[in-house]
């Protein structure tokens, strides 16, 4: 019976790795995110620099449709003041109407609006990018397998294809990614973007502030999340052992194991 | 429970704690499921509307959407403000200068939430016993200031807070 | 039953029980005699009962903000999860909520596996339990389609192209049950109508589960009859409603766990794709608590033959009660029924590894292992055990093992003193 109860736990514990491994591909790099563990939380430096990456190299052919302006200044985000918030709003074209003669128009941004699509529709994203759509990042993070760390790894894994390997015109060679083949092209240089708080644009940094930010955006309620999360567990450990005292009391009435 | 026995004072003491402690948890449960049907992020985030006032003339009026509720944008005219401002305070049931429903200097522009304060109907323009408005739900008529005059409606149309962004945009939230 | 002599003590009590006797059912339910050797395993009932109300509140909670659309049901989670007051909060515990009901009832069947619950007196408690397993599963399956994700699309049209086995009917049933020539928005909206109704079909199964309980009372873990009503048990309340409060609070720290620090651990990344009908996903696996049957269907290589199969997996446990021979009830006295018992949940996991990896190869060989076990457990193993087995001594009461061990006694007398 022992045997048996030994191969219970070896394929119960197959059952909860089973999802964190995956046959064909490399796994990610792991990175020490400061978002990751019980108490994880963004870093907001990180995550403005991250919007800058994402706002001057990504959202020309990402789309990020489920986010609104006014999220980048509510609490657990890169909390831009409401000012900057506005400012990065008005900086957008914002299609609104139809006005009074039945006509769409522009207009600047408010932090009321959602992300403004680079493309109208899923189609002209195709169409504009080789026939692969890039896919809209608002859950991205959460919409591949193994998270942040894939992320990141797709963007610092792009090298020349091995001997033997032939890539078609617009395709690239990238060592995380799943097939190893991606329509998207490496997009991150050293220096690419100006940091404005003076960090100095590595590949490597770029990589892992957008990350960040992805991060975010896919969970913008990890911080209250994590913060509830430990309260609750605290809560019900004191709650168990207040019951689990009052049971022994009253288990104590009877001549019985509980 | 049981009645905890008068005598064993320590277990009356656990006992209590650990039903307050239960009961704390369950209020704190409650409030997340109550406060899911307030108003969400993006509702509140809507809160503000501008309007380009422009293009309305002199005793003309026009009607956008804030927060859901018509509001009433009327440029009203020399007689129709001299109309509203020569009506005495006893004479009314819910007695508010003219003065107070406008802003200082833009006396023609009165900006109110369309909405019957009776039970919410929106009453028709230029409708009525006093010139102002008509709600045909139940018969309460308005005059020119949208203050009540006539009818169920126990008070004055409400005033949103507003303010003219310049001279051509009013916002409104 | 006590309820039999049980008299209200005020007058409007009793002028209202005698038009409504609810005083006389609470007074059944408190007064409930309950075998006092009840161990942890049967806290499950009252842990099941909790994950189904917990469902039932934050999933009408949910369904204020969904919109059951195609077009719109994707983009009305994300509004939950990132606009409404709590929305991440409600709907993560609706989503591992599913996941802990699972997680609870296997524990809840294997234990009347393990202890003999499903035999007589018990058949009809068993046979509503399997119908509201069913249920379970339906609902689950529905639910997991309405975020419209790409494993709810693909996994909607997996499942529901099972019925195109059929022979003759099975491409019109399908298309019935689409409502459209594939998934569709109609299919969303009849799964969200029907993913509302069943917990309250489950409700009612549940009251009819707890009332067939109460014809014979709870089995327990000698599996022996009540002897003694007054030594053998305790009244429900107080006794096992701490109990049950003390093991339910363990089980919520580990939901709490889950909500809060691994909300998506337990469900699939493609279904935070929106749907796409001209996409499928390289990896399609239903949620972890339908492997096993999963890995069932795909160890056929016949269409009809694996539906047929998966299905009857679950609908031999309709007849358990019948083909387990043995006259002994709990397989604390069955050596032989024990080893056959861990290796079919050693057996049942292993399905479920297999049905989560691709069908092909070394895994393809043992779920066939699996699958052939599976039934060889129950149409020729339990029927040949319950004959050939040599049972252990079974104790004369309930009361006898428990007042067995002196240490007990003296240390239930020490706290007595205490007080």
């Amino acid at each position: 019976m022992k045997k048996f109860k030994f191969l219970f736990y070896i394929f119960f514990l197959l059952n909860i790795i089973y999802p964190l491994k995956s046959a064909e591909q490399i796994d990610p790099i792991k990175v020490d995110w400061s978002f990751k563990g019980l108490l994880g939380k963004f870093d907001r430096s990180s995550l403005q620099r991250g919007f800058q990456v994402y706002k001057e190299v990504c959202a020309s052919c990402h789309s990020m449709q489920y986010l609104s302006y006014r999220n980048l200044g509510e609490p657990g985000g890169p909390e831009f003041s409401e000012e900057e918030v506005k400012a990065i709003a008005s900086t957008f074209e914002v299609t609104d109407g139809p006005n009074d003669q039945g006509e769409m128009f522009t207009r600047p941004g408010r932090p009321s609006d959602k992300f403004v699509n680079p493309y109208p529709n899923v189609k002209a994203a195709a169409a504009a990018n080789g026939g692969a759509y890039p896919p809209d990042m608002s859950v991205l993070v959460k919409a591949r397998k193994g998270g942040a760390n894939y992320i990141y790894s797709v963007l610092v894994g792009y090298e020349d294809p091995p001997a033997g390997v032939t890539l078609d015109e617009g395709v690239y060679y990238n060592k995380y990614m799943i097939g190893n083949k991606i329509k998207m092209p490496n997009n991150l240089s050293d220096g690419l973007v100006d940091y404005s708080d003076g960090t100095e644009a590595t590949v490597d940094q770029m990589a892992k502030d957008v990350t960040t930010f992805l991060s975010w955006a896919a969970e913008p309620e990890l911080e209250s999340r994590h913060k509830t999360g430990v309260k609750v567990i605290l809560y019900l450990t004191l709650l168990s052992i207040l019951v689990f005292l009052s049971m022994k009391r009253i288990w104590s009435r009877v001549n019985s194991k509980i | 429970m049981d009645k905890p026995e008068k005598k064993t004072t320590r277990r009356d003491f656990l006992f209590t704690t650990s039903y307050t402690v239960g009961a704390v948890g369950l209020g704190a449960v409650v409030w997340p499921l109550i406060d899911q049907m307030n108003p969400d992020k993006a509702q509140k985030a809507l809160a503000t509307t501008e309007v380009d006032i422009s293009q309305i003339e002199p005793g003309k009026s026009i009607t956008v959407l804030w927060r859901g509720k018509p509001v009433f944008l009327k440029r009203r005219t020399q007689e129709e403000i001299a109309e509203a401002r020569s009506v005495s305070l006893s004479d009314l049931p819910h007695p508010e200068k003219d003065e107070e429903r406008v802003k200082d200097g833009k006396d023609e522009w009165l900006v109110m939430l369309g909405v019957c304060t009776h039970l919410g109907c929106v009453p028709l323009s230029n409708k009525g016993d006093y010139k102002g408005w008509f709600c045909p739900c139940h018969g309460s008529h308005y005059d020119v200031s949208g203050r009540i005059r006539k009818g169920p409606a126990p008070k004055n149309m409400e005033i949103p807070k507003y303010e003219f962004v310049d001279s051509n945009t009013i916002k409104i939230g | 039953m006590s309820e039999h002599e049980y008299v209200p003590k005020s007058k409007i009590g009793k002028w209202f029980n005698d038009r409504l006797p609810l005083l006389s059912l609470a007074s059944h339910l408190t007064d409930y005699p309950t075998p006092k050797n009840l161990n942890y395993w049967w806290t499950f009932g009252g842990i099941l009962t909790f994950c189904l109300l917990t469902q039932i509140i934050t999933g009408v909670v949910l369904a204020m903000h969904y919109v059951a659309h195609a077009d719109l049901a994707f983009a009305s989670v994300e509004h939950i999860m990132r606009d409404v007051n709590y929305g991440w909060l409600i709907r993560y515990i609706h989503s591992n909520g599913a996941s802990m009901f699972f997680l609870a009832v296997y524990i809840h069947i294997f234990r009347a596996l393990f202890y003999g619950s499903y035999k007589s007196p018990r058949e009809v408690i068993w046979i509503i339990g399997l119908a509201i397993y069913l249920l379970m599963m339906a609902a689950a399956f529905m639910g997991y389609v309405l975020p419209w994700g790409q494993m709810s699309f693909w996994g909607a049209t997996v499942i529901t192209n099972l019925f195109s086995a059929i022979p003759l009917v099975g491409d019109s049933i399908t298309t019935w049950l689409w409502g459209a020539y594939s998934v569709d928005n109609p299919t969303l909206n009849r799964f969200f109508s029907l993913h509302y109704l069943i917990p309250f079909l489950i409700l009612g199964l549940v009251v009819l589960h707890i009332w067939a309980l109460h014809i014979p009372g709870n089995n327990n873990p000698v599996g022996i009859d009540i002897k003694k009503p007054s030594k053998d048990t305790v009244p429900f309340h107080p006794y096992i409603t701490i109990k049950d409060t003390f093991a339910l609070l363990l089980f919520m720290i580990i939901f709490a766990g889950f909500v809060f620090f691994a909300p998506n651990v337990l469900g699939h990344s493609d279904n935070y794709i929106q749907a796409n009908p001209m996409v499928t996903p390289a990896h399609i696996v239903p949620e972890w608590y339908l492997l096993p049957f999963y890995a069932i269907l795909r160890s056929v290589p016949d269409k009809l033959g694996g539906v047929i199969l998966m299905f009857g997996a679950i609908f031999i446990l309709f007849v358990l009660p019948w083909l387990d021979t043995s006259k002994v009830r709990s397989a604390v006295f069955r050596p032989i029924y024990r080893q056959f018992f861990w290796i079919l949940v050693v057996d049942v996991l292993m399905l479920g590894y297999m049905g989560a990896m691709p069908a092909e190869g070394i895994y393809l060989v043992l779920a066939r292992v699996g699958t052939i076990y599976y039934f060889l457990h129950f149409i020729v193993i339990l029927p040949v055990v319950g004959y050939l087995e040599k049972t252990e001594p079974v104790p004369l009461s309930i009361s006898e093992p428990v007042l067995g061990g002196t240490a007990d006694y003296s240390m239930a007398k020490k706290d007595n003193e205490k007080i």
